[in-house]
């Protein structure tokens, strides 16, 4: 782990400037919420209006309830990293042989 | 190109997850081979930029964004079956607490950009790098283009998903139940937004990212060369 310190700065730093992705105003593509199709087709699709909410994620759109958005932004990339490293080491170790060489950093 | 729940049918999210479902057991079996104790951290923290890099939503001319995703940088790396499992995992945590990319729709989103996009920027990065030392620019320029093939295959992959739906699933009338575009407008659009905008971020991001490796610790690519036998 002391190997990659680079790289975990690297994460560190580019959370950190994350809420630069805020910058750019509009919707991703195919990524609207669902009342915007009212105005984009004028109706919602009635199975679309059935299943988007079928999961409701506690940190919804990167924001975390209580804090402005470039703090929850911040926040969220933290503890996102946080939580892709935790799955893909638990991944990682559970898959690992541990007789293999050593890769240096 | 993380598509939420309700834009596609179930019936089209089943048949994605049962297209990811081999996939990911291939994925599972091939790490055993490759990797190691030492790999195990390297694919944390590249699966990590991957979570982050999509965070950098860069404008796209007409009003939307766009984002790189870092799934081709893994493959070149790490190989491509680490990329399949790296970046399904930033996908579903993006899906599970950030509610980007659904949760019905996690195969499709996962197929896309977890299966498509790097084994598309691998073959492409193969072709163009062939057996270059890593040292060559032909293998970080490879890697670039490879990543901006493989960025711009997984938007088709995802424009011909949300396409196909108003031609499947509507109403007797004909009214779409779910994603209302076909795919004379989801096709042009989800190119557009990838060749003019995110293709290019994931190619700066992939040959930059090699770029410094190169420089600041070349000798990691360097083992990861001896290391990873995709």
């Amino acid at each position: 782990m002391k190997d990659f310190k680079k790289l975990w700065i690297g994460l560190g730093i580019l959370a950190v400037l994350s809420p630069i992705g805020l910058l750019a105003s509009g919707d991703t593509w195919g990524e609207w919420g669902v009342e915007a199709f009212k105005k984009m087709v004028g109706f919602i699709p009635k199975g679309l209006a059935r299943f988007s909410g079928f999961w409701r994620a506690p940190l919804a759109d990167y924001g975390v309830p209580g804090t402005g958005d470039v703090l929850g932004y911040i926040i969220s990339a933290f503890a996102g990293i946080l939580l892709v490293v935790l799955a893909t080491w638990l991944i990682g170790k559970g898959l690992s042989r541990k007789d293999k060489g050593d890769v240096k950093g | 190109m993380h598509i939420p729940d309700g834009y596609l049918s179930p019936q089209t999210c089943g048949v994605m997850y049962a297209a990811v479902a081999p996939f990911w057991y291939m994925a599972a079996r091939k790490l055993k081979n490759t990797l190691t104790t030492r790999t195990v951290p390297l694919l944390s923290i590249f699966s990590a930029f991957s979570f982050v890099i999509m965070m950098f939503n860069a404008p796209v001319p007409g009003g939307t964004t766009a984002h790189a995703i870092g799934g081709t940088l893994i493959a070149v790396l790490l190989g491509p079956w680490a990329a399949v499992m790296g970046v399904s995992a930033a996908l579903f945590i993006q899906a599970l607490f950030f509610g980007d990319g659904g949760i019905l729709t996690f195969g499709a989103n996962a197929f896309n950009m977890a299966i498509v996009l790097p084994f598309m920027g691998y073959g492409v990065y193969r072709l163009i790098a062939g057996s270059a030392d890593k040292n060559a620019s032909r293998y970080w320029i490879g890697a670039a283009i490879g990543s901006y093939v493989g960025i711009n295959a997984a938007a088709l992959c995802a424009a011909i998903e949300f396409g196909i739906q108003p031609l499947l699933f509507h109403t007797a009338n004909g009214t779409p139940l779910y994603c209302p575009y076909n795919l004379s407008q989801t096709i042009p659009a989800m190119l557009f937004a990838h060749i003019t905008v995110a293709g290019v971020a994931e190619a700066v991001v992939t040959g930059g990212v090699l770029i410094f490796l190169k420089k600041s610790m070349p000798a990691l690519l360097a083992d990861l060369r001896k290391e990873v036998q995709p």
